[in-house]
């Protein structure tokens, strides 16, 4: 491998020994009653435009745990580097940790260098990652950004392949959003326009997936600088929580009242000088 | 570079095993029409556009004709990812090949190095490849490395899902000695007639000229395509 900087995970990487023993334990155990934990993933509409000056990104922030909603404000747009950001679907731990990896090496090579980091380059090493985990890392992601060479838009698949296209959507609720964003992309958008096209492609992924839901974030990445809105568009099922739990003393009634103490016996007492000069 | 790693646990092993877990979705697939033909004087290739995940078009304005070194370019079929990564190695081999060599590459070496890499990983990697270029000792060159890594070298060579299709087309109207244009205009019909039958080939037909000069690229949009039938 070309860059010496990269921080690399060992060569032991994954070890599946767990998954072999939990696929064994289902089969064995409570004849095929006893279910292993699933791991969260983040059933989601994700969506990514080029405009005029720069990339929109959009994701709704639902994560959920099989049918269960685990987290309602979950953020899937991640940090990368100043001038790039990424929506992650698939497995949460996954895009979680795949991302940061990258945002760490792409951060030491631009220390390293001295430049700031490419789409193009960060593009190469999740190609390379995932490839070389053949799919068992279930990272589907939009990296988006402008750099030197212009606004950029990528999509990362498990398996390692790489697609560079103007508009994209993906997630459980990529349908949903590719049709808006079919109908509605045009070239060169002013930045309105762009935030409301990936606003109602997301929209209508919601509406459409029960895996996606709850607010809108959005992401505007300009040569300028960043602009990640969360929440762009809150959700109007919000209900509000108390969150204080105190109550005065008497709320609760005292029946009866029993002291018992504690006898409690000095075994040893040792004396230890401080050195305080 | 070339980390192609054999990991155990390949593509189709994963269905049947359950032992590992189901949350390895489907594999991404340019399930495609490729095609490469000689002319005197250099090659023309064309690929469709369609990349698909199971039923859903993942991208359809897909780039299936790799640049590989500035007269050698390969069309891609079968799993997006493993063509991606091979393609990718091979690019590298071959230019520290021809920095080392201080000359352009030969395509018959371009064709080799693809053969090594699909025909030691047959088991892990599902691509299909062809690859076509120009150099300055044998002019315009064609060699197909379809999936489990042979290599031969031919005239006109089709490949991927939609192939099966054109044979007959394909063999009914090649004729040594065509020129530049009627080679284009061959392509175009033979990926039209593909795209028409095969449900995983369609959206625009890619095509490129590579020959002394550089590399031409066009790009025919759907309601452009020459038409075969008045229905």
């Amino acid at each position: 491998m070309a860059l010496s900087c990269i921080f690399e995970t060992p060569v032991s990487g994954f070890n599946f020994d767990n998954s072999a023993r939990n696929a064994g334990l289902e089969n064995v155990l409570g004849d095929g009653k006893v279910k292993t934990p699933r791991p969260l993933k983040t059933g989601t509409t994700i969506a990514g435009v080029v405009y005029k000056d720069g990339v929109v990104l959009g994701a709704d922030t639902r994560a959920t745990s099989s049918e269960v909603v685990a987290d309602k404000m979950c953020a899937k747009i991640h940090y990368i580097a100043p001038n790039i950001y990424c929506c992650g679907a698939g497995t949460a731990a996954d895009t979680e940790k795949t991302t940061d990896l990258l945002s760490s090496n792409l951060t030491i090579f631009s220390m390293n260098s001295g430049r700031n980091p490419r789409l193009s380059m960060a593009v190469n090493i999740l190609q390379d990652m995932l490839f070389r985990y053949r799919g068992q890392i279930g990272a589907h992601l939009i990296l988006g950004g402008v750099d030197c060479t212009g606004n950029h838009l990528y999509t990362v698949g498990p398996y390692g392949d790489m697609d560079k296209v103007p508009y994209l959507a993906m997630g459980s609720g990529d349908l949903a959003a590719m049709g808006i964003l079919e109908d509605r992309f045009k070239p060169n958008m002013e930045i309105e326009d762009a935030k409301t096209l990936v606003r109602d492609a997301i929209h209508a992924g919601i509406m459409s997936d029960l895996g996606s839901g709850n607010n809108i974030d959005i992401c505007v990445i300009t040569r300028d600088g960043v602009d990640y809105i969360r929440p762009y568009q809150e959700s109007e099922f919000q209900e509000k929580r108390q969150r204080k739990y105190k109550y005065r003393p008497g709320t609760t009634p005292v029946l009866t009242e029993k002291v018992i103490h504690l006898e409690v016996e000095l075994v040893e007492e040792t004396v230890q000088k401080m050195e305080t000069a | 570079m070339a980390a192609v790693s054999a990991m155990g646990v390949s593509q189709h092993l994963s269905s049947c095993n359950n032992l590992v877990p189901e949350w390895t979705s489907q594999e991404v697939s340019t399930g495609t029409t490729i095609m490469a033909v000689e002319y005197d004087g250099g090659v023309v290739i064309g690929a469709d556009s369609r990349t698909t995940t199971g039923a859903y078009i993942a991208n359809r304005v897909t780039d299936k004709l790799t640049p590989i070194h500035d007269r050698i370019f390969c069309c891609r079929s079968g799993s997006a990812a493993d063509t991606q990564a091979i393609a990718d190695a091979v690019t590298y081999q071959l230019g520290f090949h021809s920095i080392e060599l201080d000359e352009p590459p030969l395509v018959q070496t371009a064709a080799n190095l693809f053969k090594d890499m699909c025909y030691r990983y047959r088991e892990e990697l599902m691509a299909g490849i062809i690859v076509a270029g120009w150099d300055k000792r044998r002019g315009g060159q064609v060699y197909t490395v379809p999936v489990g890594g042979m290599l031969s070298r031919q005239p006109v060579s089709v490949g991927g899902s939609g192939s099966t299709y054109i044979y007959g087309y394909v063999d009914s109207n090649y004729r040594t000695g065509m020129s530049k244009e009627e080679c284009l205009r061959f392509a175009a019909g033979a990926l039209s007639l593909a795209m028409e039958r095969d449900g995983s080939s369609g959206g625009v037909v890619r095509l490129a000229v590579i020959n002394e000069e550089g590399v031409e690229r066009q790009c025919i949009l759907g309601n452009q395509l020459p038409k075969f039938s008045t229905v």
